[in-house]
């Protein structure tokens, strides 16, 4: 396969990341804003996301259904996404239609309607798609822990707002927000795929160039403090299971602890995936916690997962056990696991293991472009594309002293929030 | 276009470049040699599935695929796994009703043991005790989790009274009743339906057409085939008469499902095309064609509303789907039945069908870049017949279809006054 990778910067500020592969005739292209719920304050939580479906929706060039039909009708899919510290869009189609959405990415970037009565249909939809979150008692745990372990940082808040700040969100206060927060000089433009590097840049050069770049206020984003005692937290609700989640703080992507956690959340839980269309998942069964919980018939199953964020977020696992198990049984069992790889020598060959895992999915990832061009944005925006080059030789230096004495100090009571999702066929309120 | 797009297609599997073989004992095998990838990917599909329970069994054949990498004659549970995890490969068995399938990937080196595993959880599976259990303790669970799950539940009600009797009517993962009494000799007695002489494997990635099948031959020629595997009674089915409409109560939930549609043409129909692409534009193009633009972006009434074909190998279905708040369902269900109505009154509009075509014809290179999509190709051009140039025809066989034939054949398949209608979730009034 041959990959040539290449990275610039306009002088509006826009950040260009290209790497050319010519397995397939086709392209991906990436446009990351560097706003997310992150970004948001009490009175428009969701507004993030709002936007987002708002850039759907035309501009004057390309009107809405146009935005669609243009796309749609050359084989394109495309879609976006919304998280805590990024929003993104992407399209990935044949490679000769590269113009149409270099030009449609640079339109919308400035001239976005934003028409009264498009956004009064949308807000339904966005409160639609909470309520579709909503039936899920696993959306509610993790919601309730993570609003319960960080109290000051926007991280508190799901992605997808509340109730209350989604009926009242004005057409204004959205259209200040997309002014606000679209500019070159807050985005990564990541493409990759069957294109001629030289050629590319000039036709960057043209769709982008021109877009006057915006000064971008420094926001005042509360810091978390350390958590200093365990929180529990217990919800009640419709289900015939019951689900325990355990928040322990994480580090943010671009610490060195950050890699060893990987690897001690593979040893314990599994291999996390690392790519998001396509590519080959790894089982869990050989992990400790699958070992100690499933193996053991306490729980029915076990996952673990760590999000790279630009500021400390959670590292969790998420037990789901029959209705009538013994929670506190789960937890005993789950603290007997944590005990041992504080207190016992980590065979290296475990570390191994995860180092391998890991070699395998970016073998698996590499397979396909619309990965590719995912992973050059989403490391620059916590990090930059040497996060991902280096994540295997990062990973190879770690030893099992490393993963011990990150567990020791990581996994402490004090530093984690224990939620626990309780069936019930009663109605119940839940205060979070 | 056309010429850009055969050279395009020259790159795409054909039936210069995809191998066709058979093993002795009955196994068809497709392979593609991918080496722009450093990986390889297998499907497979036995023709037997839940199709093949017993009255009061339902579920014995997703039970018994379940259990199938929980031990073998010749590597334990925690063998398997630990092969496979510890160098990032993976593999997994799962049922239809018609079928017993895996999949598995690996890196080039680990190929030959991924086989030996499947080998050997394909032919000599132990089924112990301690295992069973183990495993109905966690299907019952995943019941009890789908018995919570608007989508689940309306699918579950609208298969059970469209198909009847039909084995589609039935659900693949049974229910706690009969999961709880099956035994081991119902797992014992369904393994013996598997039998390689209806068996069709597929591979693509990093091996040679030659490393490949000598590979396939030294792991599978062995199996031996011992009976003809029967299939199970299929009644003719009944189209429907009337409308049927029922709601599922889930109590606390703040969305409910929508499952509503009515027969559809078969996966190797005559009709197949045609439908195919007109359903595209009913309910798939860009945001979920017209349905979607009618429930989604005018009326704001759903985050999803879309159409799909649900095309089998003997019978399908043509359903339509939305998830709107409990006071929103009467309201999108009219607007679903408005659409089928203007869709059945009058042929598409060309831009709009030109617009399908071009699509489907130019999303094919996204299907088709790695292991597991030209694999998964593979499989359907076997187990539909389709043809080793499938691909290259596709793109005449979507070009050829006209808005009068897409008009006159989905009238023979939709009657707005004629569907199954399900709605899941909190009561309303």
């Amino acid at each position: 396969m041959q990959n040539d990778f290449s990275s610039f910067q306009l002088p509006n500020g826009l950040k260009v990341l290209l790497k050319e592969i010519h397995t397939t005739p086709i392209i991906s292209q990436w446009i990351w804003y560097r706003v997310g719920s992150r970004n948001e304050q009490d009175g428009i939580r969701g507004i993030s996301h709002w936007v987002e479906h708002l850039q759907f929706k035309g501009t004057k060039k390309y009107p809405g259904e146009k935005m669609d039909q243009v796309i749609s009708r050359v084989g394109g899919m495309w879609n976006a996404m919304t998280y805590l510290d990024w929003t993104t869009y992407y399209e990935t189609l044949p490679s000769r239609e590269i113009d149409l959405v270099l030009d449609l990415e640079a339109d919308r970037m400035q001239h976005s309607v934003y028409d009264e009565d498009e956004i009064n249909a949308e807000r339904t939809v966005v409160i639609s798609e909470l309520e579709g979150n909503q039936n899920e008692p696993l959306f509610h745990l993790n919601s309730a822990v993570q609003a319960k372990s960080i109290t000051r940082h926007p991280y508190h808040y799901d992605v997808i707002g509340t109730l209350e700040d989604l009926q009242r969100i004005t057409r204004d206060q959205l259209f200040t927000y997309y002014q606000n927060h679209y500019a070159p000089n807050n985005a990564i433009l990541s493409i990759a795929g069957d294109f001629n590097t030289k050629e590319l840049i000039e036709k960057i050069e043209q769709s982008f160039s021109t877009i006057p770049s915006q000064k971008q206020n420094v926001e005042n984003i509360p810091e978390e403090p350390s958590q200093q005692e365990e929180k529990y937290v217990e919800i009640k609700g419709p289900g015939d299971a019951l689900y325990i989640q355990i928040a322990y703080r994480a580090p943010r992507a671009d610490n060195r602890q950050f890699f060893i956690l990987s690897v001690l959340d593979s040893l314990l839980a599994g291999p996390s995936p690392l790519v998001m269309f396509g590519g080959g998942s790894i089982s869990n069964r050989t992990s400790r916690l699958y070992q100690a919980l499933v193996e053991k018939d306490i729980t029915v199953s076990v996952n673990g997962d760590i999000q790279a964020t630009i500021d400390p977020f959670l590292h969790t696992f998420i037990l789901t056990l029959s209705p009538d198990a013994d929670p506190q049984k789960a937890l005993r069992a789950f603290d007997e696991e944590i005990n041992r790889i504080q207190q016992e020598n980590i065979p290296p060959q475990e570390i191994e293991r995860a180092i391998q895992q890991a070699e395998a999915m970016f073998a698996y990832g590499s397979e396909n472009i619309t990965n590719q061009a995912f992973w050059m944005g989403y490391s620059s925006i916590f990090a930059d594309y040497s996060w991902y080059e280096q994540y295997l030789q990062r990973l190879r230096v770690i030893s099992a002293a490393d993963v011990q004495a990150f567990a020791r100090e990581h996994f402490n009571t004090k530093n984690r929030t224990v939620g626990i999702y309780f069936p019930t066929e009663e109605e119940v309120q839940n205060d979070k | 276009m056309t010429n850009n797009n055969t050279a395009r297609q020259n790159h795409f599997p054909n039936e210069q470049t995809i191998h066709r073989f058979q093993l002795v004992n009955g196994i068809t095998v497709l392979s593609y040699s991918n080496m722009a990838s450093k990986s390889l990917t297998i499907f497979g599909m036995l023709g037997s599935g839940s199709a093949w329970d017993k009255p009061g069994k339902t579920g014995t054949a997703n039970f018994t695929a379940s259990m199938l990498m929980r031990g073998s004659k010749t590597n334990s549970f925690q063998e398997i796994n630990t092969k496979l995890e510890s160098v990032g490969a993976g593999l997994s068995f799962g049922t239809g009703t018609m079928n017993t399938w895996f999949q598995g990937h690996s890196l080039v080196k680990d190929f030959p043991m991924l086989l030996t595993l499947i080998y050997g959880c394909l032919k000599e599976p132990l089924f112990q005790e301690e295992y069973i259990e183990r495993l109905r303790k966690q299907l019952l669970t995943s019941l009890l989790i789908r018995d919570q799950d608007t989508q689940a539940r309306a699918s579950l009600e609208f298969n059970k009274i469209l198909y009847k009797d039909y084995p589609y009517g039935i659900p693949v993962d049974g229910y706690p009743d009969t999961i709880s009494q099956i035994t081991r000799e119902d797992l014992l007695q369904h393994h013996s339906t598997y039998q390689p002489s209806n068996a069709i494997i597929t591979i693509s990635g990093a091996l040679t057409q030659q490393e490949i099948e000598s590979m396939i031959k030294d792991h599978f020629e062995q199996w031996t085939s011992k009976a003809i595997n029967d299939k199970p009674h299929f009644p003719e089915y009944i189209p429907l008469s009337a409308e049927t409409r029922v709601h599922v109560p889930i109590k606390g939930k703040s969305q409910s499902d929508i499952q509503m549609g009515t027969f559809g043409p078969s996966r190797t129909s005559p009709d197949y095309y045609a439908v195919f692409l007109g359903n595209h534009v009913l309910g798939q193009f860009g945001l979920y064609g017209r349905i979607g633009k009618s429930v989604r972006i005018k009326a704001g009434l759903a985050y999803y509303a879309l159409s799909s074909l649900n095309a089998l190998p003997e019978i399908g279905s043509w359903e339509f789907n939305a998830g709107v708040n409990p006071s929103n369902i009467e309201k999108a269900i009219t607007l679903i039945k408005e659409e089928i109505s203007r869709y059945l009154d009058e042929p598409l509009q060309e831009e709009e069908l030109e617009d399908s075509k071009s699509h489907l014809i130019g999303r094919l290179p996204m299907s088709l870049e790695s292991n597991v999509g030209i694999a998964n190709v593979l499989l359907s051009i076997e187990r539909f017949d389709l043809g080793l140039n499938y691909i290259q025809n596709y793109e005449n066989w979507i070009s050829s279809i006209t808005s009068e034939q897409i008009l006159n054949t989905s009238r023979r398949y939709l009657d707005p006054q004629k569907m199954v209608i399900i709605s899941a979730g909190e009561k309303t009034q």
